[in-house]
């Protein structure tokens, strides 16, 4: 072959291989939270775009309206994402109501093995019905409900004297969730650094999930369940039981008693401010912020510790996290697929817990550095050992806002007892079983 | 040749069309215009309505297509009138209303009647008074939510100038009994403009005449004011009243931005209830059922309403 020829051939094989590969890209969009994680997977997909030759786009929605943004486009069918993150609660009616492909054909054909995931995360946020080998998305982001701390205060010597003098014990990261409120109340209203400080900042927000993520915070730990059984729904003397009643007043004591003023509707966003501004001792969040905590400029480094929300009658978080799932109305099912297969290798998630997201991966977990790699990595271990989540039935959202209403009435409006708001409640869930045919 | 408009427009048009059209009645020729609205009424204002009506007798839900709808007869309508949290929106409603069109009504007068008196800066002063009513309410919402806020919100260090009381001591959107007020300031401060224009506008629409001639009978300065300004504004007044009593009706970006229906759900308007049951809870046939219930009220109250109005025109 002469030069010319060869020089010829090679450029029609590179044009044609070009053109190929421009005829099978996909623009792709991802729909997730904005927060700090979805920084991280922006960071983390480029090495996608690059291997793959698809663009990777985002949708993020802040999390007050995520729910209300992603479920509307899912339940008019539309084409926005081809991929979602999508909160753990969904994954009932994402299968029920057709948004998400199952996953199964895809993961035994592409050799994705579940096993090769933590179990509390596939449990919550892959599987419908629940604990069936049924997936709809692949475990994404691990998170639970965690707690940190002005360090520097708890180590500060005339802190911890007045703290002796004031209870007869050791300040120290509480034990107990009647030793995290005690110290919630100590810190209350004290001046620090000439400036008035409070105990703690938990969720009490009314509009989406806020105070019913806060609240079950400390009814998992007292022994909350959703029902006496399993899958029956029978939820008389599980949901309103004399230690769900007693979590419930614990909770209403804790707002009233070592919150800031004012803090009558506040989630995610208010925590953190309260924290950063050095406003609180302590402040309730999701796992997921920690890594954006601990780099603060100003609160964070040595100045800042974490916790696993404490135990009372037993050890109890509440579940965050997602899973990611391909939306079935989208028309670039393939390369959505591909997506997961690549996010799912073992380097990509040591990655994606690298860049600050929260890998559900067994490698990553059970790597002998993993507990050393952060501060907040073994209490997030800790943490997911011991998750419980709200339901995850099609109906979930009617159910979270009847808890909302019930469980804000009580403790931020002073309406009735905690009896009466957990009588209420399960009339409330009664009902929508019965809507829902499953009573 | 003519050079009237008419023959103008009788020469433009097409000849085949002219065909067509020739011969029609005027009513015929009137429908012809009218029709494109009529269809679109239908369309947009009448069609959802018959099948708002039609979807509040189901248990049908818009986020779960594949389900069975149900026939349920009026059991939707019978859940929300016999459901205590409904007459506790409404009670919440109603609070909203009164009070937003009574402090509105009584500043806005106040405020119109100082302003028609001729004083320097007079344009000024209007313009400045009406400037929160050209604001967006998710921006009054949002600055209403900072000055209310109990450590650094400007609203609290007023009253406790006047009070004594510590700023922090009080929370006007967290407290029970102070967040229904608290929507009920913003609302008034907001709108109260829109009623003083309504007012303004009535007011100069008084001939001095009247006056002149009241001064000559030796009547009072407040015999004047209740037997001439009074009566003479009164159809403006009713206006404003109704204009804010339909708006403050269906209330919901101002409160969802201030309370969110919180503490509890003290300030939880109807509005705000039916968006949850509709577009949160997906209750879709439940919704249909209170919407409907919502419309026959404001629907019935207004016609009522006009009827006065009207009678107090043609006094």
């Amino acid at each position: 072959m002469t030069y010319t020829k060869l020089a010829s051939t090679s450029a029609i094989v590179l044009a044609a291989t070009t053109l190929s590969t421009k005829a099978n890209a996909e623009d792709l969009t991802l729909c997730w939270a904005a927060w700090d994680p979805a920084n991280a997977l922006v960071e983390l997909s480029k090495e996608f775009e690059a291997e793959s030759g698809h663009t990777m786009n985002f949708e993020f929605v802040p999390w007050p309206n995520f729910a209300d943004r992603m479920l509307n486009e899912l339940n008019s069918g539309g084409k926005l994402c081809d991929l979602l993150i999508g909160d753990s609660q969904w994954i009932g009616g994402g299968a029920e109501n057709g948004h998400y492909v199952q996953l199964n054909e895809f993961f035994d054909a592409e050799g994705i093995s579940m096993d090769d995931f933590a179990p509390a995360t596939v449990y919550a946020y892959s599987t419908w019905p629940k604990g069936t080998p049924n997936y709809y998305a692949l475990p994404a982001m691990g998170d639970a409900n965690g707690w940190f701390y002005r360090k520097d205060w708890f180590e500060n010597p005339e802190i911890q004297a007045a703290y002796k003098e004031a209870t007869g014990q050791d300040l120290r990261e509480p034990q107990s969730q009647k030793e995290l409120l005690q110290i919630a109340q100590f810190f209350q209203g004290r001046e620090i650094d000439g400036k008035t400080v409070y105990g703690a900042a938990i969720f009490t927000e009314r509009g989406s999930e806020g105070i019913t993520m806060g609240v079950t915070g400390a009814l998992y730990p007292w022994g909350f369940k959703y029902e006496n059984t399993p899958g029956s729904y029978d939820m008389e003397g599980a949901v309103n039981s004399p230690e769900a009643v007693e979590a419930l007043e614990f909770y209403k004591e804790f707002y009233k008693t070592a919150t800031p003023p004012g803090y009558t509707n506040s989630y995610m966003g208010e925590s953190l401010d309260a924290f950063k501004s050095g406003q609180v001792a302590m402040a309730m969040n999701w796992f997921a912020f920690f890594p954006g905590l601990y780099a603060d400029p100003n609160t964070g480094g040595d100045k800042i510790d974490f916790f696993v929300n404490p135990p009372q009658n037993q050890a109890g978080s509440t579940l965050g996290g997602q899973g990611i799932s391909v939306v079935s109305y989208s028309d670039k099912q393939d390369a959505a697929l591909e997506y997961i297969k690549w996010f799912a290798q073992p380097e990509v998630q040591a990655k994606w817990w690298e860049l600050g997201g929260y890998s559900a991966h067994n490698s990553v977990l059970e790597d002998p550095g993993f507990v050393d790699s952060q501060p907040f990595a073994g209490d997030f271990l800790e943490a997911m050992g011991g998750v419980q989540d709200f339901w995850q039935e099609p109906a979930y959202a009617e159910l979270l806002l009847a808890m909302q209403k019930r469980i804000h009435d009580y403790v931020v409006a002073d309406q009735g007892t905690a009896q009466e708001a957990l009588d209420l409640l399960i009339e409330d869930w009664t009902e929508v079983f019965e809507d829902e045919g499953k009573l | 040749m003519s050079d009237r408009t008419i023959d103008r427009v009788a020469q433009a048009t097409p000849e085949r069309v002219a065909r067509k059209i020739r011969g029609l009645s005027d009513r015929a020729i009137a429908w012809i215009f009218i029709s494109p609205t009529i269809f679109l009424l239908l369309a947009i204002n009448i069609f959802p309505l018959i099948w708002t009506i039609q979807l509040s007798f189901t248990n049908y839900k818009a986020n779960r297509i594949g389900r069975e709808v149900k026939d349920v007869g009026l059991r939707n309508y019978e859940r929300i009138l016999t459901d205590s949290d409904t007459w506790l929106n409404m009670q919440a409603t109603a609070h909203f209303l009164f009070w937003t069109i009574f402090f509105q009504v009584l500043i806005g007068f106040t405020l119109a009647w100082l302003i028609n008196k001729k004083f320097k800066g007079n344009d000024l002063w209007t313009t400045i008074i009406v400037l929160p009513m050209m604001l967006s309410p998710a921006v009054v919402g949002n600055f209403w939510k900072f000055l209310y806020q109990p450590q650094i919100g400007l609203f609290n260090y007023i009253v406790s100038w006047f009070t004594g009381k510590d700023p922090s001591s009080f929370e006007m959107l967290g407290s029970v009994t102070l967040a229904p007020w608290a929507i009920v300031i913003v609302d008034t401060w907001m709108w109260t403009p829109f009623v003083m224009l309504i007012c303004l506008a009535g007011l100069r629409s008084i001939p001095d005449y009247i006056y002149e001639a009241a001064e000559i009978d030796r009547a009072s300065k407040l015999r004047q004011f209740f037997t001439i300004t009074i009566p003479m504004v009164l159809p403006f007044l009713m206006l404003a009243v109704l204009f804010r009593g339909i708006e403050n009706f269906k209330m919901f970006d101002l409160v969802v931005q201030l309370t969110g229906g919180g503490p509890g759900s003290v300030t939880e308007l109807t509005s705000i209830n039916l968006k949850r049951e509709a577009f949160e809870k997906w209750r879709t046939g439940y919704a249909s059922a209170y919407a409907i219930i919502l419309f026959v009220t404001v629907f019935g109250l207004a016609s009522i309403y006009v009827k006065a109005l009207n009678k107090v025109k043609q006094r």
